[in-house]
């Protein structure tokens, strides 16, 4: 009746590569198939190029559409070639809340390790592509413009931390949202079972109450489950604007 | 979306993508690798430990982490090199369809326009002709009209004179015949009566000199 049961992950065969323990488990098992479903989802998808698209087309379409936009309106026109990268983000994130919404699946991103890689990802890709761009004149950014230089002493400090939490935050965010969406739908579970079983035949009128909420719950975490993805992606986004253009 | 997947930036940026992942992937393990100095327990321990996250058991990390880097490396390739360009380029092939789709049907109204155009200017025209015909036939028809109105009247006027001149001469005879006749009564009246025999001549003057008596 634990809660937190479900983030426990089983190791399913083992790998040790340079001492480390890498083995295959629910999670890495989980990962895998949200890569074969988007893959699949876009290759199937758009297998026939019709001019006029079947379903799956559509929603191959929609996605490509969606995450185009997205990239356009938060990242500016220059961020065209790295809308491949906010694709996989959004998708892989987006797959990952979603399967994990299915039962006695595995929410691979209610674990903070993987939100805080896939958060470290985007933080080193929009470094090193401000430093490209830029070269050392990206450490302006950690200047405001027209700011008085007698202030550089307590703003910059503040602009490098609040950079260096931008993984942090980031990861926390989508960790938390799906770690505390899961651990309720549980327990407000485990309301009904234990009403049935402590209760009886009450049990199972008053367990309905849990459960109403757990439906209503669910719902909701589909929602949650969409918005987090789409948050990650747009901060992703926001963040390349920044890389870009440093204002 | 043109040029979203233009080979050569992307080829770069993928190199980025990648770089940063390895990059990470090192870091991680140098991370994880002080964790696990810190917290050897912890690898067996987490999976039975009372209340403890399963998420922040260090001994599931280097695990996700190495996945988390292989499954997205892999999802990161094949999207950029395989499923995200289809997607480009049917989208692309729909949009220029459209497009040309549109200048067709623009190129078509305005050839249908143009005949349209050439239509009435036709048909104007053979308006305007139909009434100059119109015109020259009912001024023909007025002509030949007056023609033989005026050829009529003189055929009239002509046979009309022939008539009277005709009537004239039977009137004139009609005359000369009642005068001989008159004259010949005259005479045979006055043999029987008086028994005189009146010389035609006489007679003659005799009847001319009443009808102009009684004419005056």
């Amino acid at each position: 009746m634990d809660p937190l049961h479900q983030f426990q992950i089983s190791s399913w065969f083992q790998i040790i590569l340079g001492g480390y323990d890498v083995s295959f488990t629910k999670s890495a098992f989980f990962m895998v198939v949200a890569v074969a479903l988007i893959y699949a989802l876009l290759v199937v998808g758009m297998a026939n190029k019709s001019m006029v698209p079947g379903r799956l087309q559509s929603a191959a379409e929609m996605f490509y559409e969606f995450v185009a936009n997205l990239v356009r309106d938060n990242a500016g026109h220059d961020a065209k070639p790295y809308f491949p990268f906010v694709f996989a983000i959004f998708m892989f994130v987006l797959f990952g809340n979603m399967i994990g919404m299915i039962p006695y699946t595995f929410t691979f991103t209610s674990h903070i390790i993987v939100t805080f890689t896939l958060a470290a990802v985007v933080f080193v890709f929009v470094t090193v592509l401000a430093l490209i761009k830029h070269g050392t004149h990206f450490f302006s950014f950690f200047m405001p413009h027209g700011a008085p230089v007698a202030l550089a002493p307590i703003l910059i400090p503040i602009e490098v931390i609040s950079y260096v939490m931008r993984p942090v935050s980031l990861s926390i965010r989508l960790f938390a949202n799906m770690m505390a969406g899961h651990t309720m739908l549980k327990v407000f579970a485990g309301f009904t079972v234990m009403m049935i079983s402590g209760l009886g035949a009450l049990g199972f009128v008053t367990g309905l109450v849990p459960l109403a909420i757990n439906v209503a719950l669910t719902g909701f975490e589909f929602l949650v489950a969409f918005l987090q993805a789409y948050v990650f992606s747009i901060l992703t986004c926001l963040y390349i604007r920044d890389a870009l253009e440093l204002h | 979306m043109p040029n979203l997947l233009a080979k050569g930036r992307l080829a770069r940026w993928s190199g980025v993508a990648g770089a940063s992942l390895v990059t990470l992937t090192t870091m991680a393990g140098t991370v994880l690798a002080a964790a696990a100095e810190h917290a050897p327990d912890a690898a067996h321990g987490g999976e039975h430990a009372s209340g403890g996250l399963p998420q922040l058991n260090p001994a599931n990390f280097p695990t996700q982490i190495f996945w988390l880097a292989l499954t997205f490396g892999v999802l990161y390739y094949l999207l950029s090199k395989k499923a995200l360009p289809r997607v480009a380029e049917v989208l692309e092939a729909r949009e220029e369809r459209i497009s040309r789709d549109l200048a067709k049907a623009a190129q078509l109204k305005e050839e249908a326009q143009a005949v349209l155009a050439k239509v009435e200017a036709s048909l104007a025209g053979a308006r305007a002709e139909a009434l100059t015909l119109i015109g020259q036939a009912s001024a023909d028809i007025e002509a030949n009209n007056q023609a033989r109105q005026s050829a009529l009247g003189a055929d009239i006027a002509e046979r009309l004179r022939t008539a009277e001149a005709s009537i004239a001469t039977a009137k004139e005879q009609a005359l000369a015949n009642v005068r001989t006749a008159s004259a010949d009564i005259a005479r045979d009246i006055a043999g029987r009566l008086a028994g005189i025999d009146v010389d035609q001549a006489q007679a003659e003057a005799a009847v001319a000199a009443v009808i102009e008596e009684r004419q005056g």
